[in-house]
C-alpha cells in the first residue's frame, strides 16, 4: 500500500500586482500533481528553480493546504502538521541557543517522552549521525555539514515515518555533501523511514533516489517519474565509484534530458517576469 | 558621567562667596594623593595575588613544568596589569586633575572643591546615615519604577509584535511615545498624581516602558522565520512557541532594551527628585546646592553615578549570562 498519495492536488497562490491592484492574478505554484509513494521509499523529486518543489514538501508537511485535490498519508488526508513527519530544512534550522544535544531534545520535548529518556535518546541520535563528543557544542562552534547532521539527528529522534527534506545538502560544499549523501543512505537503509527529498542536482537526485520524479517548471507538474536501480549497488559500489559507473551516467543523461527544456523554459520565464 | 561631575559648577550660583569659610577647610594633601593612588593599587594588587596563586600551586603540583609556569603566571599578570593601568589610566587624571585644578586655583574652590574634602563630605554622610537614608529612596523609587516598566513592557511588546497588524497600527504612536521626554511630561504627572511617590515611581515606569517595549516588539519581529517554521512543522502549539523559540531568541534584544532602561531610570528619577521630593540623591543634590553645601552636593553626585555605573555593570553581566550561545562578533 502506499504511504503517501498526491491526487490531483493544486495549489495557486493570490499575486500582488505592484502597477493596478485591481488585476487580481494568480499563481500556480503546482498544477494537478499525482505521486504515489510506497512505505520506506526514498523518492528524490528533482525540478528547475521556482518549479513549486518547496511547495509540494510544505503540503506534505501540514503548513498549508492544496487549494483543490488532496494528499493522502497513510489512507488519509493531511490536514495540518504533525510528528509522523519530520522536516529537515535547508537552513538547517538549528535553535542557537541550545547545544546539539539540546537541539535533538527539542525534537522529543514536542512529543512528551519522560526527561530522562529525552538525554539518552538524543544521544542515541547524535550517534547515529557520527556526532559523539559533539554533544554540548552550540551550532555556531559547528560546521554547516555537522549543524545539517544535528537538524537529521533532530527529526529522527522523535521517530517519524516520514523524512521530509528541503534541499538540506545545498549549502554544503562538495565533499561534505557526498559525505552526508553516503550517511543519508546509510541511516535510511537502517531506519526504513519514507524519505522525500528535494533538490535540483541530477548527480545527487541519481545517487540518493530509488524513484526520481522530474518536474516541470512552472506551473509544476510531474513530468515523469524515472525509476533508479543499480545493479552495481548491488555489488556494493559506493561513493566515486558508483558514480563513476556507465549506469550512473545513463541514468543522469536520461533525466538531464528531461529536465533540460524544462530549466532553460524556467529561465526565459524568469527573464520574462524581471522584465515585467 | 563625567559630564554629570563637571556641569554643576557652571550653575552654581556666581557671586555668593560669603558662604566660602564653612566649605573650604584647608585640607592636607596627604589623603588627597592618596586616594588618587587608591583605584590603581587597590584593583591592580588584589587580582594579581589571584593570578599568582593557581601558578604557584600548579608549579608545586608538577615540578618539571614548574619554571614555565611559574613563567606563564608572571606573563599574565603583567598583562593584567597593564590592562588594569589602562584602564583606570583616564579615571585616574580626571580625580588628579579634579584634585589640583582647585587647588591651583585655576577653577574657583568654592565652586569646584577638590575632590579630597568632596571625599571627606561623602564619608560624613555615610556615617551620619544621611547618604543611606537618600541612597534607599532613591533605589527603592528606580527599581520600583524599572521593575514595574519591565514586567509591564516585555509581556505586552511579545504579544504586539506577534500580531502583526497591531505592531503596524500602534508602532508611530509609540515612535510619538518615545520621542516624547519623560521630563516634558514631569508636570503632567504633578498635576494627575500630585507630588508623592506615585508621580514619581510613575515617571520611572513611563521612561522606563519605551526602550524596553520597542525592543521587544522588534525581537519578536526579527525571530528567524525558519524557526517558526520548525516548530509549526513540529506541531507546536502558540504559547509552546513563544516559552521555547520566540522568548530565547528576543533575550539578546530584549536586554539591550532592558540596559536602555536601567539607565533612564536613574536618570528620569534623580531630575524628578530634583522638582519635589523630600528624600533621595536627587534632593539631597538640590538642598546641598541651596544650602551652599558645595562638596555634598558633589558628594550626592558621585553617588548617583557609583549606582548607575554599579546598575549597568549588573545588567551587563546578566546579560552575558544569558546570551553566551551568540555567536560571537
Amino acid at each position: 500500500m502506499a504511504k503517501i498519495v498526491f491526487e490531483e492536488v493544486t495549489k495557486t497562490f493570490p499575486t500582488k500586482d505592484r502597477k493596478n491592484r485591481r488585476n487580481k492574478e494568480e499563481f500556480t505554484a503546482l498544477d494537478g500533481i499525482d505521486l504515489e509513494i510506497g512505505a520506506g521509499e526514498f523518492v528524490v523529486v528533482v525540478g528547475p528553480s521556482g518549479c513549486g518543489k518547496s511547495t509540494l514538501l510544505d503540503l506534505l508537511g501540514g503548513l498549508t493546504r492544496p487549494t483543490s485535490g488532496r494528499i493522502l498519508l497513510d489512507g488519509k488526508p493531511i490536514t495540518g502538521p504533525g510528528l509522523d513527519r519530520g522536516i529537515v530544512f535547508q537552513q538547517y534550522a538549528l535553535l542557537p541557543w541550545r547545544t546539539a544535544l539540546g537541539n535533538v531534545e527539542f525534537g522529543l520535548e514536542a512529543t512528551g517522552v519522560p526527561r530522562r529518556e529525552r538525554k539518552d535518546r538524543a544521544r542515541e541520535f547524535l550517534d547515529l549521525v557520527g556526532l559523539t563528543g559533539f554533544e554540548d557544542r552550540h551550532p555556531h562552534e559547528l560546521s554547516g555539514g555537522m549543524r545539517q547532521r544535528v537538524a537529521i539527528a533532530r527529526s529522527l529522534a522523535y521517530d517519524p515515518d516520514v523524512l521530509l527534506m528541503d534541499e538540506p545538502f545545498a549549502a554544503l560544499d562538495a565533499q561534505t555533501r557526498e559525505s552526508l549523501q553516503d550517511e543519508l543512505r546509510r541511516i535510511w537503509q537502517r531506519t526504513g523511514k519514507t524519505v522525500v527529498f528535494i533538490t535540483h542536482g541530477i548527480e545527487e537526485a541519481v545517487y540518493l533516489g530509488q524513484k526520481v520524479a522530474v518536474m516541470t517548471s512552472r506551473p509544476g507538474r510531474v513530468k515523469e517519474i524515472v525509476p533508479v536501480s543499480f545493479g552495481a549497488r548491488g555489488a556494493g559500489l559506493q561513493g566515486e565509484d558508483l558514480r563513476s559507473s556507465p549506469e550512473f551516467a545513463r541514468y543522469r543523461h536520461e533525466i538531464w534530458t528531461l529536465l533540460h527544456g524544462e530549466v532553460a523554459r524556467a529561465q526565459q520565464l524568469e527573464k520574462e517576469e524581471a522584465t515585467v | 558621567m563625567t559630564t554629570n561631575v563637571t556641569t554643576p559648577a557652571t550653575d552654581a550660583p556666581a557671586g555668593q562667596e560669603t558662604a566660602r569659610a564653612d566649605s573650604a577647610p584647608a585640607a592636607p594633601t596627604a589623603p588627597a594623593s592618596a586616594l588618587a593612588e587608591a583605584p590603581a593599587t587597590g584593583t591592580g594588587a588584589a587580582p594579581a595575588s589571584r593570578a599568582a596563586s593557581p601558578g604557584a600551586g600548579r608549579s608545586t603540583g608538577r615540578t618539571g613544568r614548574a619554571p614555565s609556569a611559574v613563567r606563564q603566571a608572571a606573563r599574565a599578570l603583567g598583562r593584567w596589569l597593564r590592562a588594569a593601568a589602562v584602564r583606570s589610566a583616564a579615571l585616574v587624571a580626571l580625580l588628579a586633575l579634579w584634585e589640583t585644578a582647585p587647588r591651583l586655583g585655576l577653577v574657583d574652590a568654592t565652586f569646584l572643591p577638590p575632590v579630597s574634602e568632596v571625599a571627606t563630605a561623602w564619608w560624613e554622610l555615610l556615617g551620619n546615615g544621611q547618604l543611606g537614608q537618600h541612597t534607599r529612596a532613591s533605589l527603592a523609587r528606580s527599581f520600583g519604577g524599572f521593575g514595574i516598566a519591565v514586567a509591564v513592557a516585555v509581556p505586552l511588546g511579545l504579544l504586539i509584535g506577534w500580531y502583526r497588524p497591531v505592531a503596524a497600527l500602534l508602532g508611530p504612536l509609540l515612535e510619538v511615545f518615545r520621542n516624547t521626554a519623560a521630563l516634558a511630561l514631569l508636570p503632567v504627572f504633578v498635576l494627575l498624581l500630585g507630588i508623592g511617590e506615585t508621580s514619581k515611581v510613575s515617571i520611572v515606569v513611563y521612561a522606563c516602558v519605551w526602550p524596553v517595549l520597542l525592543n521587544t516588539i522588534s525581537a519578536v519581529g526579527n525571530a528567524d522565520p525558519t524557526l517558526v517554521r520548525l516548530a509549526r512543522s513540529m506541531d507546536l502549539s502558540t504559547p509552546r512557541l513563544f516559552q521555547k523559540v520566540i522568548l530565547p531568541s528576543s533575550v539578546p534584544a530584549i536586554f539591550t532594551g532592558i540596559r536602555l532602561a536601567g539607565a533612564v531610570s536613574i536618570l528620569v528619577l534623580v531630575a524628578a527628585e530634583m522638582i519635589g521630593a523630600k528624600a533621595g540623591l536627587g534632593y539631597l543634590i538640590n538642598a546641598s546646592q541651596y544650602n551652599f553645601a558645595i562638596p555634598q552636593m558633589y558628594a550626592g553626585i558621585i553617588t548617583i553615578s557609583a549606582v548607575g555605573v554599579a546598575f549597568n555593570q549588573l545588567l551587563v553581566t546578566i546579560e552575558r549570562r544569558l546570551s553566551t550561545w551568540r555567536v560571537p562578533a
